[in-house]
């Protein structure tokens, strides 16, 4: 039995212990923004919040979780959050948007840590998000964006 | 290799003959605009739906129904913009709908029956039919609130959703009037909008699918679920045209909540409760694969085949003047050779499909991009007619063509799947990122040969170039679009060469190899732009001009590749010196009817890393119906091909792909996403698509700007093979 705490709610579950976080919420527990992309964490499509830091669920054991707090793209909330969704929508990020959620997942969690990031701090936390549509233009420029409306 | 398997439909042979290129350029077929005749159709839930394309509801919601499957390149957007301009919508009102598989109502006009998406022809098909759709819409809700107050219906105005008659002061929003004007019969003709009258078209509209991706809430293939569902996992032959000669499932079928393991044509499905399951499931499958028709070469093996080809003449694609002799008459001869690698789509979505089957029906929800295909594919493993199959086309996270495959790879296998087990449960068909990379359907492998001619004052007098490759159409439904030998696939853009050469020959060889390829974004133009692009740069070298001005001098009776080209120089900077180490490249190129031009800015560093650092684009797609999705399509076309020409390839080991996933297969990741600015050419003539164009150039653009920083031509791809440490 996992157990850990999902968007606020304490879940349980019975799975493997080696289930991946990713297809605990997606299978089990039915929460579909997180997505799948590559299975080995080189793609940050399943980018969730595991106590605040950004985490690639897919390789992450559900065991390894145990207590923990899990915030994924539907539960995710705050200033940060808030202000990387608006500016995300309004450039119009999104392309298929299939890695999206995952992309702002780690945005809200490199603006959490740093409220006014360079380019080059962009590159470096933003790197293991890949977005086949390459929206990178926009994805810098809504992150300068937030952080402008955060006052960073 | 396209094996046909028992299951594959045989689909009028005829009618694909009839269907254009889904991806050739300038092939159109069958253009007609079909007006609807009969009484405008009330739902049952009381919404006015004049037309296959426009339904308006009493909660004043205009939906518009989109034949072309929106995987981001804005279809949702860009189409239902052409709809409420005509109709005076309010933006905020429409709302976006992938049409169902109708080949009657939703087909591509630019290909005959078929219903489908690709060759970036959405909005150049879709324009004047949508026009019409919604300016038929507005004709009877003007008609209808006429009726209703007694006054003439040419007094009354609408705007952004409004009808409004200005003499009696009466007003009413769309969906007050759905009901009545439901009972109208269409206009037998209508007028359509002075395009100096739009309101909509030509401005940055905010896409109908940002909230949603932005929130998670968006539902993809990989997202559905239904009662009972199951999932399932294939384990396919380790090389192409590899089978499954005995399985041994004990093991996999001991694991908790693995079903079933069947034998499906493509290989051996474990059918699992969750999706974690199957995979270990199909992970513990021990299978004898019979190897013994199967491809086992080296992919560099196959390409020395290819050089040697080379030395023999192909099929002449396209022919000008006497090339052979002109060159005795050349001052100075410039040749060079181009390979090109297998190419990987690898959508962020792997691919999938959800299949429901019942005793008279089949139900499939999946990212469609040829319906009619998968219709019939559906149809005829599940031994139903195809108006029996509905398909549910969902949002894609990607496909650059992946998703058009033309015996329908993730349809036939979850129907398949789901027929294996007598339809006891619907099945969730998933690939994993492994099965994407190694499941083949690659752009495929290309060598070129090129060789000019000039005269003594630097003119091109002679031009032969050669493609040696595998064709994307050939074995396939599709054959049909094979013309005296030549897939137009395979050399589009060498064919269309815009440049004024007296003498000129494009000849082709296409090569049989049992690796399965398929169409990706651009299709040949990405390699035909590349070889010819970088072969003009040299060409211009060797005649001691400046690139741009070179080819100006040569595309004086082609004002939109003109138009392109200056409009990149000027914004780029051309001329302009560049420091020690960096260098500046242009290449112009069309595909699919638009014409795209982009100067790259890099940098070479010690280490002989390329640092792509700023690309300026100039884009003629006639009139630009959404500035903005415009500028992304040429941003996402850009870095995908950027990633391609830097990192990408598959290469084959004994047949077996070397490459499995992200960590190998390298896609572009964003510290290496150059700024991009995007100027687009204010046009006027019809509107043509954007998905594809701003791929092509990107390649040479990059090649050529590496030449000028370093002085090395890369003629082989991908770039990053070569060492440029200390050039």
């Amino acid at each position: 039995m996992a157990r850990f705490i999902l968007n606020g709610e304490q879940r349980e579950v019975a799975v493997d212990p080696d289930t991946p976080l990713l297809w605990v919420i997606r299978d089990h527990l039915g929460l579909t923004g997180t997505k799948f992309g590559c299975g080995i964490a080189q793609c940050g499509a399943c980018t969730v919040h595991v106590d605040g830091q950004p985490v690639r669920s897919c390789l992450t054991a559900v065991e390894d979780v145990e207590g923990a707090t899990v915030a994924t793209i539907e539960g995710v909330s705050g200033e940060a959050a808030q202000a990387v969704q608006t500016a995300w929508e309004n450039l119009d990020v999104v392309q298929c948007g299939y890695c999206q959620s995952g992309q702002i997942m780690s945005a809200i969690a490199l603006l959490s840590d740093n409220p006014r990031p360079t380019d080059a701090d962009i590159d470096d936390a933003m790197s293991g998000n890949v977005c086949r549509c390459a929206t990178y233009v926009r994805i810098r420029a809504a992150i300068h964006d937030a952080a402008k409306s955060m006052g960073g | 290799m396209l094996a046909r398997q028992e299951n594959t439909p045989q689909p009028n042979r005829r009618q694909f003959l009839k269907a254009s290129a889904l991806a050739g350029a300038g092939l159109v077929i069958g253009f007609h605009v079909p007006v609807r005749a009969g009484k405008a159709a009330a739902t049952a839930d009381g919404a006015f739906a004049p037309n296959a394309f426009v339904r308006i509801a009493p909660d004043n919601t205009v939906t518009v129904m989109i034949k072309h499957i929106e995987f981001g390149q804005g279809t949702f957007t860009g189409l239902s913009t052409i709809v409420a301009e005509e109709l005076d919508a309010d933006w905020d009102q429409v709302r976006a709908e992938h049409a169902p598989a109708n080949a009657k109502l939703y087909n591509n006009l630019h290909w005959g029956p078929y219903q489908g998406t690709g060759g970036s022809t959405a909005v150049a098909n879709s324009y004047d039919q949508l026009r019409q759709a919604g300016a038929a819409a507005r004709a009877m809700l003007v008609e209808a609130a006429a009726k209703r107050w007694g006054v003439p219906a040419q007094e009354i105005t609408v705007d952004k959703g409004v009808v409004a008659h200005a003499g009696s002061g009466k007003r009413a929003r769309f969906g007050e009037l759905a009901e009545e004007a439901a009972k109208l019969s269409p206009p037998a003709e209508v007028t359509l909008k002075d395009p100096k009258d739009f309101k909509l078209i030509g401005t940055r509209l905010p896409r109908k699918d940002s909230r949603s991706k932005t929130r998670g809430e968006a539902v993809y293939t990989i997202d559905m679920k239904l009662p009972g569902m199951v999932t399932a996992l294939v384990a396919r032959p380790p090389v192409f045209g590899g089978k499954a000669r005995t399985v041994d499932a004990g093991a996999a079928k001991a694991i908790d909540g693995v079903l079933d393991v069947v034998q499906v044509p493509r290989g051996v499905a474990v059918v699992a409760r969750d999706f974690w399951t199957a995979k270990k499931g199909r992970d513990a499958l021990e299978i004898d694969w019979d190897l013994s028709a199967a491809e086992t070469r080296r992919s560099d093996a196959i390409m020395a085949e290819y050089k040697k080809i080379a030395d023999q003449p192909g099929t002449i694609a396209r022919k000008e003047g006497d090339a052979d002799t002109a060159f005795d008459d050349a001052a100075k001869v410039v040749e060079a050779a181009f390979d090109f690698p297998y190419l990987a789509h690898a959508p962020m979505e792997p691919l999938n499909c959800v299949a429901r089957l019942g005793a008279d029906s089949c139900e499939i929800w999946t990212g469609s991009q040829l319906p009619t295909v998968d219709q019939m594919t559906a149809a005829a493993i599940s031994g139903l007619k195809p108006e029996q199959v509905k398909i549910n086309t969902l949002l894609a996270g990607g496909s650059f063509g992946r998703r058009a495959t033309p015996d329908a790879d993730m349809v036939s296998e979850a129907v398949s799947v789901a027929k294996a087990i007598n339809g006891r449960a619907p099945v969730r068909l998933l690939w994993t990122r492994e099965d994407d990379i190694r499941g083949g359907r690659y752009r495929p492998m290309y060598h070129h040969r090129l060789k000019a001619g000039l005269d003594a004052d630097g003119k091109v007098i002679a031009w032969t170039h050669r493609i040696i490759g595998q064709s994307i159409v050939k074995g396939t439904p599709f054959a049909g679009l094979i013309k005296n030998g030549i897939d137009k696939t395979s050399v589009e853009g060498a064919d269309t060469l815009p440049y004024a050469i007296p003498n000129l020959t494009v000849d082709l060889t296409t090569t049989d190899v049992a690796v399965p390829v398929l169409w990706w974004r651009a299709v040949g133009s990405t390699h035909t732009a590349y070889s010819t692009e970088t072969f003009i740069d040299e060409l211009a070298q060797a005649a001691g001009k400046d690139p741009v001005a070179f080819r100006m001098e040569m595309l004086a009776e082609h004002p939109r590749h003109l138009g392109v080209l200056k409009l990149a120089a000027e914004k780029g900077d051309w001329g302009k010196p560049m420091p020690a180490g960096k260098g500046r490249g242009i290449a112009v190129h069309e595909s699919f009817n638009s014409y795209v031009a982009e100067v790259a800015e890099v940098a070479v560093d010690e280490s002989g890393e390329i640092k792509v650092e700023r690309v300026v684009c100039a884009v003629d797609c006639g009139r630009p119906i959404n500035p903005d999705v415009i500028k992304a399509q040429m941003e996402g076309g850009i870095g995908y091909g950027l990633g391609a020409i830097l990192h990408e390839a598959i290469t084959l080991d004994n047949g077996r792909v070397e490459q499995s996933n992200f960590d190998d297969y390298l896609p572009l990741r964003i510290d290496e996403m150059p700024k991009v600015e995007v100027h687009i050419v204010d046009s006027t003539e019809k509107p043509t698509g954007v998905g594809e164009p701003g791929v092509p150039p990107i390649g040479p653009a990059v090649a050529n700007a590496v030449f000028a920083a370093t002085g090395k031509r890369i003629r082989t791809l991908p770039m990053a093979q070569h060492d440029l440490r200390g050039a």
